[in-house]
């Protein structure tokens, strides 16, 4: 049985909450891995920060145009019906309501729904990103994520201890044990793993879980 | 009207010491590489233009582009929203030592803030940054019971950007998606230094496709078959 879901398993997941005709934006690395896994027969656009909307998957190798990337600036193709637009325009669609998902990775998400993703505190370079950008305006902000960190530690809290990406902003979480809605200020589990007690995700879990009307099942092909 | 200048060394005498220059590209898509070593060759043999400030959306990468400038001893303080890359020692170790300046902007803070620059609006009000490190000392306003960050317009000495199409007027198109910050840029300094990959007659860019009306160009040079940096980078560029 299954102890946790491994990164492509929490993508799968996600990608099956894709509404028809979405316009989307994948944050940089794990949350690429969302577009793999989009059901079939469902039409979604994809926006990146840089200036495409309805980019394709990776070309294959050494076909890369470098004038071509996304915004982890890797090389991708072009749907037919793709456009190009200068970054103010694509900071409109981003802060002007007009995606209707966004998908983050986190350090730590808060109760609340605040959402630290950027910076691990001092000591580093500081790199933002179109990150705190994204968590505004985006109609869902779904985080994905592994339930705890490396070392064992919530990453679902009750208040951020890392600097903070965004104030209220998140509305659900994907997580290797547990899909979370972020409701009124509290995590409320919508899935769980069967083989985990509602008990022992509460134990990994920084902050108390409220349970809605019913709790599904987090059933995940193997992948 | 002529706005084209016979070299990138002609044309890039309006960059002095001290000054804020933007430059278009996000990673290597839209960055103008023969502009940016042109300067960097100039610093070498002058010792000037230094003490830049650079706004871009990153901070260079490898040694190429604007991480040349900074290896060069150029830059003095940097305006970015993702100062790391996939060779990101020049900045980094300068950071870290405390020999370059950085001001850390979200990115569609960074847009908005040169767009504001080239249209003269002097302050606008975003949700991004709001509640985190980077809006602290800043105005907060609430609008239909929202808060918002006050940011201000950004503007520069000097712009440099890489255009596909141009026209001695000033038209410009882009390719792909190395437009990027480009066409903000172009509005938001005072002169604008264009490499363009080709220069046609004027009316040679259908008006239905320009992207950068001419107005907001100063000079062109014109550099064909330009390099492109991630291509320069993969191929082991030092």
């Amino acid at each position: 049985m299954t102890t946790k879901l491994t990164n492509a398993q929490i993508a799968w997941r996600a990608a099956q909450d894709l509404p028809d005709a979405a316009y989307v934006n994948l944050g940089i690395g794990f949350p690429e891995m969302v577009a793999k896994f989009k059901p079939k027969g469902r039409e979604v656009t994809y926006h990146t920060e840089n200036g495409i909307l309805d980019f394709g998957e990776a070309p294959p190798a050494g076909e890369e145009d470098w004038d071509l990337i996304n915004a982890g600036k890797k090389a991708v193709t072009l749907n037919p019906g793709a456009s190009f637009f200068h970054h103010a325009d694509s900071f409109a669609m981003v802060r002007g309501g007009h995606l209707d998902v966004a998908v983050l990775g986190a350090y730590q998400v808060a109760e609340s729904g605040d959402l630290a993703n950027w910076s691990t505190g001092p000591g580093s370079v500081p790199a933002v990103g179109g990150a705190m950008d994204l968590v505004h305006g985006a109609k869902q902000v779904w985080v994905i994520t592994d339930h705890v960190t490396k070392k064992g530690e919530p990453k679902l809290v009750e208040s951020c201890t890392l600097p903070l990406t965004g104030v209220g902003c998140v509305t659900r979480v994907y997580t290797s044990l547990a899909v979370v809605d972020v409701v009124d200020k509290r995590f409320v589990v919508r899935e769980k793993l069967a083989s985990i007690s509602l008990d022992d995700l509460q134990a990994v879990t920084g902050a108390k879980l409220a349970v809605g009307d019913t709790i599904g099942e987090l059933n995940v092909p193997e992948i | 009207m002529n706005k084209i200048y016979p070299t990138l060394e002609n044309a890039l005498d309006a960059v002095d010491d001290g000054m804020s220059v933007m430059i278009g590209g996000f990673g290597g898509a839209g960055a103008p590489i023969e502009t940016i070593h042109a300067l960097v060759e100039r610093y070498k043999r002058t010792g000037s233009p230094g003490r830049l400030t650079v706004i871009n959306n990153n901070a260079g990468n490898g040694a190429v582009g604007i991480a040349a400038m900074i290896y060069a001893g150029m830059v003095a303080r940097m305006v970015c929203s993702f100062p790391r890359s996939s060779d990101p020692k020049a900045f980094t170790d300068k950071y870290l030592a405390g020999e370059i300046e950085l001001e850390l902007v979200p990115q569609g803070t960074l847009a908005e803030r040169i767009r504001a620059g080239g249209a003269g609006i002097p302050a606008f009000y975003t949700p991004s940054s709001f509640g985190t490190q980077i809006a602290e000392g800043k105005p907060v306003a609430e609008f239909e019971g929202r808060p918002y960050v006050q940011e201000r317009w950004l503007k520069a000495d000097v712009a440099l950007i890489k255009a596909d199409l141009a026209d001695r007027k000033g038209n410009l198109t882009y390719r792909k998606a190395a437009r990027n910050f480009s066409p903000l840029m172009a509005m938001a300094a005072k002169t604008t230094i264009v490499q363009a990959s080709r220069v046609v007659e004027p009316g040679g860019i259908d008006p239905e496709h320009v992207v950068t009306p001419g107005i907001f160009v100063d000079r062109i040079v014109e550099v064909a078959n330009p390099q492109q940096e991630e291509a320069l980078l993969r191929e082991g560029a030092k």
